[in-house]
């Protein structure tokens, strides 16, 4: 968890409480410049009411430039990003048709799978000859095709679990699974940084859902001893069943999740657990397998392994790995896979060809290369970033990498002037974090070389002295230099 | 002998305090003619008494929390239900595994078969220009998009494609989801909250059911395809409730529904909408590309100017035989989902060659409307036969 200077919090919440106050008068001034403007919806209420749209017209619209910049080429480790401008001080923005290569540390491409890739993509040009972009059809009705079979038993294969289930899109994922496994009468405990579609997916299932402190063992176990000693809400009957959803990599943090700890204490207590690979399948691990293989927990001890391919290779979709019987239930009651247009099978492809890369099957070692290098280029990016003086979060070997921002005035700043040299990062800002925690997220691939590394640190650094997010001491130049020396 | 006198003596000197109190002038009263004498004495000891009640504690049981020992002979006890239920005998679990694309004829376990199963009204798949387009995306943009819309997962392609269909439709804008059945399960909640009135039709699908479930809005169902319930329906809830004006409110309808097959009568639902002042979200994933003389769907088969509809959402898995979903109406409508539609913010972007494919789909329904005149002449025959 971060902690916040006293001094901080309070320059934080003057900025904000000065942007508040400003947008509240340009709101009354706009209210009495509307009073003599003719409506023409009449009878109609307004889509958003009142203060419900405040943050986004008075906040968020003024720094709009740095969210949605679209790119040109592949998400690769250089892509080019379009240039916008607006007339009208950020409310629209217009596209030009010039572009600036800029290194990408942005984009979920953790193993270099973003591009075309020597192997991967003849495969996939190959199956869009034969199975067109589109099934058009249900997975039950038609929509599987031997690709589709053959992707679930290598997932299965892969990940360690006897059998596994595909889906388009992994938001669907979660938000359909949930439901089907806890119904009424059952408790889903969740961690408190969870992602949106766990949480859809836990308010759209009818149980009770509880939450648990971030990455915290200990605080899990009291809520599980409250929770069944007290029973159902009001009833206080015994719970059906309990599930307690913690994910392998948190996006927001950067921090890998307490997992042995966890699985602990739910065995202890008879609740099952559903881990969330999103971030981390394909990205740690000795050989890519995810947090069980880096925290070495059999998979096994997990009952539900949820993941998507869109991270780490370079495709769309989600996948549920668990036992034979949990997946033929899925399969007959699942709404997701009796309603839904199956995946595409280029994309179910792609996949395929980048799990055999990454265990070696295609006849070369790319693919422990890249795993190395993205563990590589993890670790030295962070220490260096804290050799600096920034304040870095997550723990070691993790791709993700949040620097600590603060202010709203720096969240334009960094992101503005890093883009003007040549290098786009992603700044986050409330509702995905905290007010008082906005902060620039760094993903680190395993197709960055060393040099862009160098070039990005520079960048950072510089940009880093000019908008003052230097929150600790940086560490003296000379030892600074020895560990480039001896690193290279 | 000693000790007793001058008690004796004290306790005399109170009866004759007592009694004076009692016999004082002012502590007579004469109530009804009757003589009440030292009624201050009494009123004062009465209202001691009442103080000295107040300040005592309340009886309340004990509160007696579970020990340690409790809980975990309690957690030991307690047994869960099995993560899934077991199968059940008859319950169908192999599906037909195609060995090539999802066309009108296919390949199952070596046998050709007639396809009547996929949704593939156009007969797009396996059409050559919109497979060289997604070669060609693919060469250049790799296959997934590595990214929300709002972290760089913003491709040009896609942009292209928001206007290409805001184009083809006639509306002012419009924005694309990765997924089919996301975008109306993300639609809906966008729009509706708490407090909300939302009018839906019975016979509406799964995703459309799980958006209204999502919304926590108050739901009215009317009966399937019927207007008279419609009209009913909405005249009960505007009837004389001043209140209403200020709420927002929503009817939910399909195009054609995806259970039943029946075509919703959209005029009959705008002249009903602008009576009561209802916005309408029209679902129209099997009629986009379908209905119409050039396939623009519902609006054009009655003759209804687009601009009348609301939100219009369709997934293209259908009709336009790509993947995902676009979500259509005013600039108002399309710009609020772009940060508060949970569908979009956090989810990755639909991959580029779909936007590409879907782009080439709707180029070949321009330029070939005969499609169209085709797919009628067969729904008519099967339905004659």
């Amino acid at each position: 968890m971060v902690r916040l200077p006293y001094t901080t919090a309070l320059t934080t919440l003057f900025s904000y409480g000065l942007l508040f106050a400003f947008g509240q008068l340009r709101d009354f001034f706009r209210k009495l410049i509307d009073w003599f403007r003719v409506k023409d919806v009449k009878g109609y209420a307004p889509i958003c009411l009142g203060l419900e749209d405040f943050y986004v017209r008075r906040l968020y619209l003024r720094i709009q430039d740095c969210f949605g910049r679209p790119i040109a080429s592949a998400p690769d480790s250089w892509f080019d990003v379009v240039e916008r401008y607006s007339n009208d001080s950020n409310k629209t923005l217009q596209r030009t048709s010039n572009t600036s290569r800029c290194l990408n540390l942005g984009s979920y491409n953790y193993l270099g799978f973003a591009a075309a890739d020597e192997y991967c993509t003849p495969l996939v040009i190959e199956s869009l000859k034969k199975y067109s972009p589109s099934t058009c059809s249900v997975r039950v009705d038609g929509g599987t095709t031997k690709l589709h079979t053959e992707l679930e038993e290598l997932v299965a294969r892969f990940v360690g679990k006897p059998s596994a289930v595909l889906f388009g899109m992994g938001y669907v994922t979660n938000s359909a699974i949930i439901p089907c496994l806890v119904g009424k009468g059952g408790l889903i405990i969740s961690d408190s940084l969870n992602h949106n579609s766990i949480v859809n997916g836990a308010r759209g299932s009818g149980a009770t859902v509880r939450v648990f402190q971030h990455n915290s063992p200990a605080h899990l176990e009291e809520v599980l001893r409250e929770q069944i000693a007290g029973g159902q809400p009001r009833t206080h009957r015994p719970w059906k069943k309990i599930i307690v959803i913690v994910e392998g990599i948190y996006s927001m943090e950067g921090e890998l999740c307490k997992l042995p700890e966890v699985i602990a204490v739910c065995k202890k207590y008879k609740a099952y657990t559903y881990l969330d690979e999103a971030h981390s399948i394909g990205a740690v691990g000795q050989s890519g397998r995810g947090v069980c293989e880096l925290l070495g927990v059999d998979p096994a001890d997990v009952d539900i392994m949820m993941g998507t391919f869109t991270k780490s290779f370079g495709s769309c979709g989600g996948y549920i790995a668990a036992s034979k019987e949990i997946i033929q239930h899925l399969k007959l009651s699942c709404p997701a896979h009796l309603y839904a247009t199956s995946m595409s099978p280029p994309a179910v492809q792609q996949v395929i060809s980048a799990i055999k890369v990454i265990l070696g099957e295609d006849g070369s070692n790319r693919g422990a290369q890249k795993i190395a290098r993205i563990r590589e280029n993890s670790n030295f990016f962070r220490s260096e970033l804290k050799k600096m003086g920034f304040e870095v979060l997550g723990d070691n070997d993790s791709p993700v990498m949040p620097i600590m921002l603060y202010n709203p005035a720096k969240i334009p700043a960094f992101s503005r002037e890093c883009l003007r040299q040549k290098v786009a990062v992603v700044t986050v800002a409330f509702p995905a974090t905290p007010l008082l925690l906005a902060r620039a997220r760094i993903c680190i691939s395993a197709s960055h070389t060393r040099e862009d590394l160098i070039k990005a640190l520079d960048v950072i650094s510089q940009v880093g002295d000019l908008v003052g997010i230097k929150y600790f001491p940086a560490e003296p130049p000379k030892i600074a230099e020895a560990d480039h020396d001896k690193l290279e | 002998m000693e000790v007793i006198l001058p008690i004796a003596n004290a306790t005399a000197a109170a009866i004759a305090r007592v009694s004076a109190a009692f016999n004082a002038p002012h502590a007579r009263a004469v109530v009804f003619g009757i003589h009440i004498d030292g009624h201050l004495v009494v009123e004062g000891l009465l209202i001691a008494a009442i103080l000295f009640q107040l300040s005592r504690k309340s009886y309340k049981p004990p509160k007696k929390p579970l020990t340690e020992k409790e809980i975990d002979e309690l957690c030991d006890e307690w047994k869960p239900e099995p993560l899934c239920p077991p199968i059940k005998e008859g319950a169908r679990i192999d599906t037909p595994t195609l060995e090539c694309a999802a066309g009108p004829h296919t390949t199952i376990d070596g046998k050709e078969v007639v396809n009547f199963a996929s949704a593939n009204y156009l007969g797009l798949i396996g059409n050559e220009k919109i497979i060289d387009s997604c070669v060609g995306s693919v060469e250049k943009y790799g296959v997934g998009s590595c990214g929300p819309r709002g972290f760089y997962g913003t491709i040009d392609v896609h942009l292209d494609c928001e206007a290409k269909i805001a184009k083809f439709l006639g509306t002012q804008d419009s924005i694309l989801y990765s997924y089919g059945i996301s975008t109306i399960f993300s639609v809906i909640p966008a729009f509706c909250k708490k407090g909300d009135i939302i009018v839906a039709d019975e016979g509406v699908h799964w995703a459309v059911q799980n958006g209204l479930q999502l919304s926590r809005s108050t739901v009215v169902y009317f009966k399937h395809n019927d207007m008279a319930s419609l009209a009913s329906t909405l005249e009960k809830l505007t009837h004389g409730n001043k209140r209403t004006e200020k709420i927002r409110r929503y009817i939910v309808v399909e195009a054609i529904y995806q259970n039943s097959g029946q075509v919703a009568p959209l005029d009959e639902i705008i002249r009903l909408k602008e009576k009561y002042r209802f916005r309408v979200i029209l679902e129209e994933s099997h009629s986009f590309g379908v209905l119409g003389k050039s396939g623009r769907g519902l609006a054009e088969h009655y003759g209804v100017p687009i601009e009348k509809i609301d939100i219009v959402t369709a997934g293209m898995g259908n009709a336009l035989a790509t993947d995902g979903g676009f979500c259509t109406g005013s600039v108002r409508v399309v710009d609020h989902q772009r940060l508060s539609s949970s569908g979009y913010v956090f989810s990755a972007s639909l991959p580029p060659y779909l936007a590409t494919a879907a782009i080439s789909a709707v180029n070949h329904l321009e330029e070939n409307p005969a499609v169209l005149s085709n797919l009628r002449s067969n729904i008519a025959l099967l339905h004659k036969g």
